[in-house]
């Protein structure tokens, strides 16, 4: 097991590499971002001096040695746009996204595993029909879309709910949670389904019920927990595709997460801190993968790795 | 359960019942395929059949609301320019969809190759193939085309290659899957004893079996590459204007959200129905293909309401 472990974050930290290299040569090849910053009419003194401060006028391989000794001493970098440490900057954006990804991600396994329960347990019933219907609509839903149009709904028109921005206030974190809920809790229901239909049609779950077992005890304890190993499967999944959601329901809503960071610096061509926040990600992400193993082994003992 | 006897089920059950009548059946699969077959006839010759009405400037019909007052082409109302929404539409959706289709085939093909090649030759090919997959799939696609898309320009060439990139690991864990089981059997064998080459076993032997597959996935594929496109031109870093996609329409139509409230609206229910057809009818394939509950759309309708 432990073998098994130190082999995956083996091959995580070989990927975490190549994923910095692309990350760090893509970064350069958008050109100097030398004109971005300075005015329009500085002498070309001033823009000399601004590469060789910050390094602009070396070779992009010297660059990035420079940059791997940095980093092996825990500096991952300086935002020129923001003159701050920028993994100080990704620090303080993460906790938002966290707290909005773990808040949806926990909604939407209790409402989709239930759902998809009960869909799976009458299989083309009305229940069933309506949940397949309803979970491949808010699959299919642009998250964007529902965004502005919940925007124009719940915000300018009912004015229920305030149009954007993070408040302490649960009126704030309803829209974006829904919105970022759609798709998620959409592909998680069917995958719940089908899981739960395999579950319920196998040889145990006769068994359980000839032995006279409580009907509410042969669906939660019997059959969703052989189901659930594919369930933390995609669900795992869900929580890394999360971030792609953060991006928009951030930028809709104005939530100073990692995300609109991201999207923001990319524009502004502030290169360290997409490259701290990528790496800070992709560390957070290859985690949750080690952590997904070690719940496979808790949920299912005949899994051993080796 | 089922309270249809194993012998009424045989006689009454038509096998091999045509496509068509099993998508009957299904009346949802049927509405979502009779939306594609229009959505196609907007990416073949919509845009041609309605001349310049697209880009036609008309200032008076200025965010005009959706209504028969102005003809037809005005049935949805008019953009800021006064351009009809619905020609805007019919044009957004050739590129919305043709970008999709692109990008999943290019991955499909990628993918596919990438795949049997590790599935078939293993070793540190295989190897390293299936790592680069890791990378890929192991961060936030969205995030990966934003970088990507910053550093080329966003071209239509260019978004394509980017989501096509993003999606090529699933098709190349498939195929690879596949392929590893494939390999093993006696006919692959039997070609290789024969003396077939590598690339002979590959394209003859296994493609033809592995490529039923990757059509089902790309269906579901289509879907999601098209909602990627539109969540990048919604952050404007996906096709540019004056060209329009229907991500780009909502992000326009987001501003001036509070007057009119069509022009983000009728683009966003375009990709939902677009991507919910797909959606639809990838589950419709899915039953059609599998032999164990194909019996659900060739049952005739009444037996099927007993059944469940």
């Amino acid at each position: 097991m432990i073998r098994y472990l130190g082999q995956r974050a083996f091959h995580s930290g070989f990927a975490l590499i190549g994923l910095i290299i692309a990350v760090f040569f893509l970064a350069r090849l958008t050109g100097d971002p030398t004109n971005l910053y300075l005015p329009i009419d500085a002498s070309m003194e001033i823009r000399n001096d601004f590469r060789k401060k910050h390094g602009f006028d070396k070779p992009a391989t010297t660059q990035f040695v420079v940059f791997l000794g940095d980093v092996s001493q825990g500096n991952l970098g300086f935002s020129i746009r923001k003159q701050r440490p920028a993994f100080d900057l990704v620090l303080e954006a993460y906790p938002t996204t966290l707290k909005l990804a773990l808040t949806t991600m926990a909604l939407v396994i209790v409402c989709a595993v239930t759902v998809g329960a009960l869909a799976a347990y009458k299989p083309g019933g009305v229940f069933d029909r309506t949940a397949s219907i309803s979970s491949l609509s808010t699959a299919s839903a642009p998250d964007f879309w529902v965004a502005i149009t919940g925007i124009l709904v719940f915000a300018v028109a009912l004015r229920l709910l305030p149009t954007s921005g993070m408040g302490d206030g649960i009126e704030y974190w309803i829209m974006p949670v829904v919105v970022l809920m759609l798709r998620p809790f959409g592909l998680l229901v069917q995958v719940v389904r089908s899981s739960m239909m395999n579950a319920l049609s196998s040889a145990y779950v006769k068994t359980a019920r000839a032995k006279g077992m409580r009907e509410k005890r042969v669906i939660y304890v019997h059959a969703l927990r052989n189901a659930l190993l594919s369930i933390v499967t995609v669900a795992g999944d869900q929580t890394v595709g999360m971030i792609n959601g953060a991006v928009i329901v951030e930028t809709v809503f104005g939530w100073p997460g990692i995300g609109k960071l991201m999207v923001d610096s990319v524009i502004q061509r502030d290169y360290a801190i997409v490259q701290a926040a990528i790496m800070v990600t992709a560390t957070a992400i290859f985690t949750l993968f080690i952590l997904i193993d070690l719940i496979y082994v808790a949920l299912d003992p005949r899994i051993r790795h080796r | 359960m089922t309270t249809i006897t194993a012998e009424s089920e045989a006689v009454i059950i038509r096998r091999g019942l045509p496509w068509y009548r099993m998508l009957w059946r299904d009346k949802f699969a049927c509405v979502a395929f009779c939306w594609l077959i229009v959505l196609l006839w907007c990416l073949l010759i919509g845009p041609e059949m309605l001349g310049d009405a697209a880009t036609k400037l008309n200032l008076s019909n200025r965010n005009a609301a959706p209504g028969m007052d102005d003809g037809w082409l005005m049935i949805l109302g008019a953009d800021p320019l006064g351009r009809s929404l619905l020609a805007r539409l019919v044009t957004g959706a050739r590129n919305t969809l043709s970008v999709a289709m692109s990008a999943v085939v290019i991955a499909m093909c990628v993918g596919g190759m990438l795949g049997m090649l590790a599935g078939y030759l293993g070793g540190w090919v295989g190897h390293l193939i299936m790592r680069l997959a890791d990378i890929l799939q192991s961060f936030p696609s969205l995030l990966l085309a934003v970088i990507v898309l910053y550093v080329l320009e966003p071209r239509v060439a260019n978004l394509i290659i980017v989501l096509a990139i993003t999606r090529t690991p699933i098709y190349l864990r498939v195929t690879r899957a596949e392929v590893l089981e494939i390999r093993e059997r006696v006919f692959v064998d039997a070609a290789r004893a024969l003396g077939g080459s590598k690339a002979h076993i590959l394209r003859k032997h296994i493609a033809p079996i592995v490529a039923p597959t990757l059509a089902t996935i790309m269906t579901v594929d289509f879907a999601s590459v098209m909602l990627s496109e539109s969540s990048l031109s919604f952050l404007g870093i996906g096709i540019q204007p004056p060209e329009i996609t229907w991500g780009l329409m909502v992000a326009q139509g987001r501003n001036y959200l509070s007057q009119a409230w069509w022009l983000a609206f009728f683009p966003g229910l375009c990709i939902m129905s677009a991507t919910l057809s797909a959606n639809i009818m990838s589950s419709w394939l899915r039953i059609v293909t599998d032999p164990v509950q194909r019996w659900r759309l060739e049952a005739p309708q009444k037996l099927e309401e007993a059944a469940t």
